[in-house]
């Protein structure tokens, strides 16, 4: 534990991705096989179901720490974040222990939800004493579940990739899918044989970077693939040995919750990865993402969703092909095969048709089309391009269409996590209805750090009730508020809905007054296609 | 018998002696509890201070401002009360005021620590009936490691970048822990250097007797200077600013007691971040409130409302002392957000 806790002591305390790099590859080449799987496991976001109720270790923590439980929340809220307040607030360790990280959590971490409160507080007493404050912040943080320190998937691949000497992709991949942490498992990482042991493995997702500018600035439209941009779920089908895979880009494996597709699936040619988006689809048109959420969010499924929300999987991209890894070859490539082979397959896989355009005003003009056929817009993508491992630079773009803005006012203010976790950072905005400001939206992305200060300063000041986190601060700063998509929804007090909501602008120019209205926002929801999930 | 202090529009007032005590508005009569800027403002007929911070203040109020001094402990009577000015052991000249009426007696801590610093008079602890002490560090989160301790993890950091042949950017309020830096860093592992507005206080601290290694002011280094290996010592305020290209590569640090919180710390845009604190943390705070004999406690200047609900809890008469929001003046106060109040630290 105490080499774990130096080392997420070294990737806190540097912002240098090559010291990073350098502190985790120094640990992985120290540490004993399974410390170093356990070590992978947490740094690549994994972690165990729920351990502990947080407000178990909340009372305990403030317990043996002896301050009143007021006191405890005023400082967790101080903090932002609770391991490490309790980390915090404890009395100084008794003892000292050299238990391996593995031990810590094979022996009591993963022992927690087994045992009842009385037991689970005695473990935790227990632990606490032997652990001095870095190794008590983060074995808090592996119970709370918020272990999270700023090292990226890619540079934990590569310092393992260099720790291992082998090329970064190969570690990516055998760090796909489902797998525990074990010795056996991180000797199979780093060993130069090729195993074939994993046949439902996918590959690491390419992901696309926004388009910014114009695509003119891209070059020759004739050098770029353009397609719709799908909203639903990206996904991967796989099928090696007859055995198939369909894989969310969460490395979550999803084959059971989509049972119209595994059916095609098994009808693939032998030794194939095909990259595309899993979209609720009925007669010739995608459905809206809301209704595939619905069916997401069922535990059973039913006889009458899957009739209501059929799903289908629009294929894009080919990742392997007769059992080799063709994700270097040029997209263009790769798409022929695709086409060839999705031609043979059943419906429920189609291929993501290419939108043609004699120039990229033509393109543009087609790209109006996307609120009407569902979709977020388009995506570019470079015909020579390779399939890249993560979001790279440069190949995939999306160009989505312009989102809709409503001005709203900030009413509610909460503290942030992480690296924002002392400020005030999330919002929520009221829009006027009937003489009142009903919330209608939460965000907290889009300010600079600047403006985060200011509204921060702001929210300290203009603080008129508090309900535990939360600020309920005095209507007066109105902000643009983008988003996406708009619908119809019984769970929101003003009736509506809308997605990926952020603040586009701080409009210091408006008084409240000028702020948007219920009305005037449900007169946008007419121009959207119906939803006649409700 | 009425309250030897109350707070007026000016900031905290005592009838009895027609002063104030570290006002936010020019007075006719001001004491000074130390020179920084949350303390400190500019415009007053007169100032009275100790003798060993008259200097300091004197930059930071300007050469017009009349400032009267007495020795520490030195008893001086205004009106109907007697005035007396304490080592608070904050930064080098600061006071805690006491104030005495027929036996009566309120002390004002203004800033304080009672942790070591070379720079400046250790706190001495003066008994009184009400105490108005700060809570900067109100919370029992703040538990400051022993300042040897930071010094170790500071120079273990300078001899890293050292190695790496690299400059180290040390940031720091250039009144008071800037000096305390340089007090405690060890001078062998490399040049130091500091920003022009740290090298005209080091002077003045020198001037008092405080023992601080050699400096070399940047402004004076030639432009073909190496500054590899060194350590430049800079006022928070010359973050992200062009001054700091002359540097070349190198590795920046923030020293300050917010950086106790990860939060803060990640929040500033440097490469490590140090606890040292020139304020009490919450055991010392509690200590010396609890030695000073106090019945009374009034709370000022940080953490208010927790520290006043816990110090009533747990026997005390305690109540807030409401100040001006006077965060972001200038450089010696902390632009942050782990800091509603605003003040140094
Ligand atoms: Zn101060
Ligand atoms: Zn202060």
């Amino acid at each position: 534990m105490k080499q774990f806790a130096a080392l997420y002591a070294c990737l806190d305390e540097t912002t240098k991705t090559g010291r990073k790099v350098e502190c985790l590859r120094e640990y992985l080449s120290h540490a004993d096989s399974v410390d170093a799987a356990w070590a992978i496991y947490f740094l690549s976001g994994r972690k165990p179901k729920r351990l502990i109720r947080s407000t178990d270790l909340s009372q305990w923590g403030a317990e043996v720490a002896a301050v009143p439980m007021w006191l405890f929340e005023e400082c967790h809220e101080s903090v932002g974040d609770l391991a490490e307040t309790i980390a915090l607030l404890l009395p100084d360790p008794t003892i000292a222990s050299h238990m391996p990280l593995h031990q810590w959590v094979t022996e009591k971490l993963l022992l927690l939800p087994k045992l009842d409160p009385t037991s689970q507080k005695e473990l935790l007493i227990d632990s606490w004493r032997q652990m001095d404050r870095i190794e008590r912040l983060v074995w808090n943080k592996l119970i709370t579940g918020a272990f999270r320190v700023g090292i990226s998937q890619a540079l934990v691949i590569r310092a393992i990739a260099e720790m291992a000497n082998l090329p970064p992709a190969v570690i990516a991949h055998r760090l796909m899918g489902t797998w525990e942490p074990s010795a056996e498992f991180f000797n199979g990482l780093i060993t130069h044989e090729i195993e074939d042991a994993d046949l439902t493995r996918p590959y690491p997702f390419c992901l696309a970077h926004p388009l910014q500018g114009s695509p003119e600035e891209l070059g020759e439209i004739d050098d770029w693939l353009a397609e719709w941009k799908w909203d639903g779920i990206r996904a991967q089908m796989v099928r090696r040995k007859g055995v198939i895979s369909i894989w969310s880009r969460g490395e979550e494996l999803v084959t059971d919750r989509f049972p119209e597709l595994a059916p095609a699936a098994s009808e693939l040619p032998d030794g194939v990865a095909i990259d595309g988006e899993i979209v609720a689809w009925k007669g010739d048109q995608v459905l809206p993402f809301s209704l595939l959420q619905q069916r997401i969010g069922r535990k059973t499924l039913g006889k009458k969703i899957l009739e209501s929300v059929p799903v289908r999987f629009i294929a894009f991209d080919l990742l392997e092909y007769e059992g080799v890894d063709i994700r270097e070859r040029p997209l263009a490539e790769r798409r022929l095969h695709l086409e060839k082979i999705v031609s043979e397959s059943p419906d429920s896989i189609t291929l993501s048709s290419v939108e043609q355009g004699g120039s990229w005003n033509e393109l543009a003009l087609r790209r109006e089309e996307s609120r009407q056929r569902n979709v977020e817009g388009m995506m570019l993508k470079s015909r020579q391009s390779t399939y890249g491992v993560g979001r790279v630079t440069g190949i995939w773009w999306k160009w989505k269409i312009n989102p809709y803005t409503v001005d709203a006012v900030l009413i509610y203010a909460q503290l942030g996590h992480g690296r924002r976790a002392s400020l005030y950072t999330d919002y929520t905005f009221g829009i006027w209805h009937e003489g009142k400001l009903v919330p209608f939206a939460k965000a907290y992305s889009g300010l600079t750090d600047e403006e985060i200060r200011e509204v921060d300063r702001f929210v300290r000041q203009n603080t008129i009730e508090r309900f535990g986190p939360v600020r309920h601060v005095r209507p007066e700063l109105v902000f643009e508020i983008a988003f996406e998509n708009i619908q119809l929804s019984k769970r929101h007090k003003s009736g509506i809905a809308v997605r990926f909501p952020r603040m586009q602008r701080w409009r210091k120019d408006k008084p409240i007054g000028e702020a948007d209205s219920l009305e005037s926002i449900r007169a946008l929801l007419e121009r959207e296609p119906a939803d006649d999930s409700s | 018998m009425p309250d030897l202090l109350v707070t007026t529009p000016s900031g905290l007032y005592c009838p009895s002696g027609d002063f104030h005590v570290d006002p936010w508005r020019a007075v006719p009569s001001a004491i000074i509890t130390h020179a920084h800027s949350d303390h400190a403002t500019a415009g007053s007929a007169r100032y009275l201070t100790v003798d060993e911070g008259a200097k300091v203040l004197s930059t930071r109020l300007g050469p017009e401002a009349l400032i009267q001094t007495v020795r520490y402990g030195e008893p001086i009577r205004i009106g109907d009360v007697t005035v007396s000015l304490h080592p608070a052991g904050h930064i080098l000249g600061s006071s805690q005021v006491r104030i005495e009426r027929g036996g009566e007696v309120w002390v004002v801590t203004g800033d304080y620590k009672t942790a070591h610093d070379a720079t400046c008079r250790p706190f001495e602890l003066v008994r009184c009936h009400t105490l108005i002490t700060e809570s900067t560090f109100g919370l029992p989160i703040y538990r400051w490691q022993h300042p040897s301790k930071t010094f170790a993890e500071i120079n273990s950091w300078w001899e890293t970048n050292k190695s790496a042949k690299i400059a180290s950017v040390l940031f720091s309020y250039s009144l008071g822990k800037a000096q305390r830096l340089l007090s405690g860093i060890d001078a062998s592992i490399g040049p130091i250097y500091c920003h022009g507005a740290i090298e005209r206080l080091n002077q003045i601290y020198r001037d008092n007797g405080v023992l601080l290694p050699e400096t070399i002011y940047v402004g004076d280094a030639s432009r073909k200077t190496s500054f590899a290996g060194s350590i430049i010592v800079a006022p928070t305020s010359a973050r992200g600013t062009p001054w700091l290209r002359r540097f070349g590569e190198f590795s920046s640090a923030y020293v300050s007691g917010w950086m106790q919180i990860r939060g803060a710390r990640r929040r500033r845009a440097v490469d490590r971040g140090f606890t040292l604190s020139d304020h009490a943390d919450w055991p010392a705070l509690l200590d010396v409130i609890q030695t000073s004999g106090a019945e009374r406690v009034l709370v000022t200047h940080g953490f208010v409302d927790p520290m006043v609900r816990w110090l009533n809890e747990n026997g005390w008469q305690a109540a807030p002392l409401h100040t001006e929001f006077r965060g972001e003046l200038d450089e010696t106060s902390e632009p942050s957000t782990a800091n509603p109040e605003g003040s140094d630290s």
